[in-house]
């Protein structure tokens, strides 16, 4: 990667991804071989808002390396509550460890981190801005199961605030594929994320059904959308259900459509979608481990 | 009061800022960062009759020249002013403004949630992308409305 850090997924290229990804696939078939490859590196996990899963993948990825990570814990029992600012609290913890995990809610922030600090600092989620490590695991998961070129992938939910939407429109640009956007209009892509996909000549269309175009998805990736951005809960209501997966909506798919979701799921896809082929969603947060692996390895100086 | 006469009030040492859009003079003056607290003696004429413009602002400044960064800001509210610097009643140089790449430390970012907002030791960024500004930040985009923008701290 032409970069130590790893802030947007804009600064990724097709080439950037494919190394990571085929370093993670070289991984997943022989964890044992980099048991040991990072032996006495330190990751800092600096979680400025809660993610148990995205901090546990980091913390394990490190581990499975050989090496160890600092966890600053929770926001209210740190200097953070005292008023600290970000970028002081980055340059401390620099001190101490060997590469940064950022998670923070405020957009931005991992960007203006990465100004203060020489180590490798990855964005865990920056507000509703990015999450690029989110992406290469998302990435991971369609090559795996529908490949990355000559494929059309459909996301749905919050497309507004959904950072890994955003992290992974913008990825899917470096490839062949056909991207259409399925949310209420009140929570379409913002205008930022349109912007840059018209810059990089994406292939996108903007819909608010997904009855019309869902035969055609090679994928479908699903989010979350929070009832708090309505408000009032008779208008999240009426969106809502239009928006969740169930075997019915599955009919008109085609046989070997991927579902994709980050998680944590509430009722965006029912249960009874668990158990068919159709169903990714949990390997896809499997695959979290070897491609953060695959990252770090990218991002630290080899031994 | 006609082109003329403000012609007539000539202001021995400063700057003429002329040509700004109809309107946007005291967007300029808080751009600036003039409210005469420092005892600045400030001309503004509004709606001044323009050959080019139709009708124009141009405000007069004793005792100020402005620096590179107040210009690139004061071309996004007036892009077609002229600037001109005045040493003992001459006008010793005249500038168009010109459209900067890149503003930095003048606007805030209108997203409430951007880290620019958030009390860290950082400026606030924005590319100039055409018409419009862009933080280097978020990623929020800033259309026409630039004066509303202003840091006043
Ligand atoms: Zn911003």
């Amino acid at each position: 990667m032409r970069h130590d850090h790893l802030i947007s997924a804009a600064q990724l290229s097709r080439a950037d991804v494919e190394a990571v990804l085929d370093r993670a696939a070289e991984i997943d078939a022989d964890p044992a071989a980099v048991r040991e490859r990072h032996a006495g590196t330190v990751l800092a996990l600096c979680f400025f808002e809660p993610s148990t899963r995205t901090k546990m993948s980091f913390d394990t990825a490190m581990k499975r390396l050989g090496g160890e990570t600092i966890d600053m814990g929770s926001v209210e029992s740190s200097s953070v509550k005292k008023g600290e600012s970000l970028a002081d609290t980055v340059r401390v913890i620099e001190g101490y460890a060997d590469a940064l995990v950022l998670r923070h809610p405020s957009e931005g922030s991992a960007q203006m981190a990465s100004e203060f600090v020489d180590v490798p600092l990855v964005n865990a989620g920056d507000g509703a801005g990015q999450h690029p490590s989110q992406t290469l695991l998302d990435l991971y998961t369609i090559r795996e199961n529908a490949g990355l070129d000559d494929i059309t992938v459909g996301v749905m939910g919050d497309l507004k605030y959904g950072r890994t939407v955003h992290s992974l429109s913008m990825a899917l640009t470096n490839f062949d594929v056909r991207q259409h956007f399925v949310s209420p209009a009140s929570l379409r892509l913002p205008q930022s994320v349109r912007y840059d996909l018209r810059e990089a000549g994406a292939e996108v269309s903007e819909h608010e059904e997904l009855a019309g175009i869902l035969p055609e998805l090679d994928v479908l990736y699903v989010t979350r959308i929070q009832r708090e951005r309505f408000p009032d809960e008779r208008e999240y209501r009426a969106v809502a259900g239009e928006y969740q997966i169930d075997l019915s909506t599955l009919a008109e798919a085609k046989e070997s459509l991927t579902v994709m979701h980050p998680l944590p799921r509430v009722d965006e896809i029912d249960p009874a979608v668990d158990e068919t082929a159709y169903a990714n969603y949990f390997e896809q947060s499997h695959n979290g481990v070897p491609v953060r692996m695959a990252l770090l390895d990218t991002l630290l100086d080899s031994p | 009061m006609s082109d003329h006469e403000l012609r007539v009030s000539k202001i021995r040492n400063g700057t003429v800022i002329d040509h700004v859009a109809a309107g946007q003079a005291l967007n300029v003056l808080a751009i600036l960062g003039i409210d005469g607290s420092a005892g600045e003696s400030v001309s503004v004429g509004m709606n001044v009759p323009s050959g080019r413009l139709g009708r124009k602002d141009i405000l007069k400044v004793e005792d100020r020249e402005l620096s590179p960064s107040e210009v690139d800001v004061l071309s996004l509210i007036a892009p077609e002013a002229t600037i001109n610097i005045v040493r003992g009643y001459e006008v010793v140089e005249k500038n168009r403004v010109e459209r900067p790449d890149r503003v930095v430390g003048v606007l805030s970012c209108p997203n409430h949630n951007c880290i620019t907002n958030a009390n860290e030791p950082v400026d606030s960024k924005f590319a100039v992308l055409g018409e419009e500004l862009r933080c280097e930040y978020c990623g929020t985009f800033v259309r026409e409305s630039f004066a509303d923008h202003i840091d006043a701290s």
